[in-house]
């Protein structure tokens, strides 16, 4: 699942570059132009995609240190 | 009541709120250093998501994203805000999470700390110091200076006959002048750092995130309603949207090779001190979850308010000598009323002041901590001289800061750019620190003085940031400045890190098992 969520990353920043819309002036809602609406979307999907990688990808190794760093930590 | 005289008094009135926050949280001060630098690691999800959102969002953000906007269209949404969306994003769930856990293990404050250990290598100490707060100036230098004119411009009017009050442009005239505005703005963030510590700090970030996060939708929907003069807010925003010209509701003037590399301009967060800073004070790394997923959004709802607002003034008559820095205050000035004007202006100010307090909170860590208290002895200095030596190093940097500010005015976008480009261009520094055994101290200074010094270069062919269109023609594709200069830190990084011998078995070990 980690690498569902790595290429979602990667298809996220292919797709941010939205060269189909550079010069498309239509108004979605009849006020958006269609190039913001795209990054907007671009924007909610990183949410979600992040959203994922935080059940899917998570460090949970890291947690670890949560414990073992309120004993072991700032000793320097 | 004069023009501009309620703006002024709802904005003494903001300001002197936050001197209370800062004097209330000093008194939830434990007294120790880990308390004034980290706030005793205690900064739960909330805090942190308000933190680490309200320090990345400056002026920046609502200033010089509008003022963009106004000058170069639509593009400018795609070029750092859905982009900072899912690269932000990445730094703190691929370096903060990671550098907190080696910091609650290693007792980390600052970064250079931990290169030092990393690399064990105090010179990367020596090296870093000065290129991080040559690096951190302009960026605070963003906030003072646009702070300045904001209230300036918002305050026009309230003085008209006072000589120290004149300016030549009728925007601006009678207002409080940009050296005594920033002055306020830098006395109150000094105040409650310097005795709220990165508790105060982190409080007075939530606040004025909320604050300017709120205040910025309202100004929206007024403005909205105030320009489309139609019944309901919907027909409104089709109204006003519908003047826009065709280049500003495009990228018709935009190269498509530029805003692709704009994408490694939001890699500077990864090498940013003040929020790796803010990365140590998580309670726990289940902490960093809520910002990881929160922030894209956050910066969609300040962003996409301050764009369309931007491109809605090209439909306006705007005075001639306006600059794009000043659109956004003006058309707030221009398109309400005093008490709501005065209101949005603090919610601008908001933004700007939650940047510059990390910001001089972290200068002054990194003189105290990694000059001062790394060569005296950490062991030789009571946690009550650690605390007292950061606030003097805070009070310096806030009066050097200041007295940089009146020496000249540049474009809020173009020095952001040039200042978050420097940062990106040692993102490769941090994520092999954390990820790459092989990365060798020599390795890691080949880095820093190839990013350096392709920096200055090309800071210096830009006219030393005088031209905002400056890009560099890789054949006959125009790229980013920070393209040249990040790839060529990477490539001397990684070659000379492969020719020197690799780091000791015992460093290993505490950074990667």
């Amino acid at each position: 699942m980690k690498n569902v969520i790595w290429a979602l990353v990667i298809i996220l920043l292919i797709i941010h570059q939205d060269n189909w819309f550079w010069t498309d002036d239509t108004l979605v809602f009849g006020f958006m132009p269609i190039g913001l609406m795209w990054h907007v979307g671009i924007s909610l999907c990183a949410a979600f995609v992040w959203y994922l990688a935080t059940i899917f990808a998570w460090p949970h190794e890291l947690e670890y240190h949560d414990n073992a760093g309120n004993e072991e930590g700032d000793s320097k | 009541m004069r023009d501009g005289l309620t703006q002024l008094i709802i904005i003494s009135i903001y300001l002197c709120l936050l001197l209370c926050l800062g004097v209330f949280a000093s008194r939830l001060f434990r007294g120790t250093k880990k308390d004034y630098l980290l706030a005793s690691h205690s900064i739960g999800p909330f805090l942190l998501l308000m933190s680490l959102f309200g320090t990345t969002m400056t002026a920046f953000a609502l200033v010089g994203s509008s003022g963009e906007a106004f000058s170069e269209g639509i593009g400018v949404y795609g070029m750092l805000a859905s982009s900072s969306g899912i690269i932000h994003s990445l730094c703190f769930f691929l370096i903060g999470v990671k550098i907190w856990s080696l910091g609650r293990k290693y007792g980390y404050t600052t970064q250079i700390q931990y290169f030092r250990d990393r690399l064990d290598s105090d010179f990367i100490g020596i090296l870093l110091f000065p290129i991080l707060v040559g690096l951190v100036i302009p960026y605070l230098l963003i906030g003072v200076m646009a702070g300045g004119t904001v209230v300036q411009t918002m305050t026009a009017g309230a003085f008209p006959n006072l000589e120290a009050f004149s300016d030549p442009s009728p925007a601006r005239h009678g207002g409080v002048p940009p050296w005594l505005g920033s002055l306020a703005i830098c006395t109150v963030v000094l105040v409650y750092v310097f005795f709220g510590g990165m508790r105060g700090t982190a409080w007075a970030n939530a606040f004025q995130t909320l604050v300017f996060m709120v205040l910025g939708l309202v100004t929206f929907v007024v403005i909205a309603n105030t320009l489309g003069q139609q019944n309901s807010m919907f027909e409104n925003l089709k109204a006003v949207t519908s003047k826009v010209p065709f280049e500003k509701v495009t990228r018709e003037h935009m190269s498509q090779t530029k805003f692709f590399t704009y994408l490694l301009v939001p890699l500077s967060v990864g090498m940013f001190p003040h929020l790796f800073q803010h990365w140590l004070t998580a309670k726990s790394a289940n902490s960093f979850k809520v910002p990881v997923v929160c922030h894209p959004i956050f910066i969609m709802i300040v962003w996409v308010p301050c764009v369309l607002i931007g491109i809605w003034a090209t439909t306006l008559k705007l005075p001639p000598t306006i600059t794009p820095n000043a659109v956004l205050p003006f058309l707030v000035k221009s398109q309400t009323g005093p008490v709501l004007a005065g209101l949005l202006t603090a919610g601008i100010l908001a933004a700007i002041m939650s940047s510059l307090d990390s910001q001089f909170l972290c200068l002054g860590t990194i003189f105290s901590n990694d000059v001062v208290g790394h060569y005296i002895g950490h062991e030789r200095l009571s946690d009550r001289q650690s605390i007292w030596l950061a606030r003097t190093f805070i009070v310096l940097v806030v009066v050097v800061t200041y007295g940089l500010s009146l020496m000249g005015y540049k474009s809020v976008f173009a020095m952001g750019v040039w200042c978050f480009s420097g940062f990106a261009s040692l993102f490769p520094l941090i994520v092999a620190a954390l990820y790459w055994k092989r990365l060798t101290a020599w390795g890691a200074y080949a880095c820093v003085l190839t990013a350096i010094g392709c920096w200055l270069y090309l800071f210096q062919d830009s006219e030393f940031g005088a031209n905002g269109e400056y890009a560099v023609m890789l054949g006959e594709y125009e790229v980013m400045p920070v393209v040249v200069i990040f790839f060529s830190s990477l490539v001397a990084m990684v070659v000379v890190s492969l020719v020197t011998p690799p780091p000791s078995q015992e460093t290993l070990a505490r950074h990667f098992d």
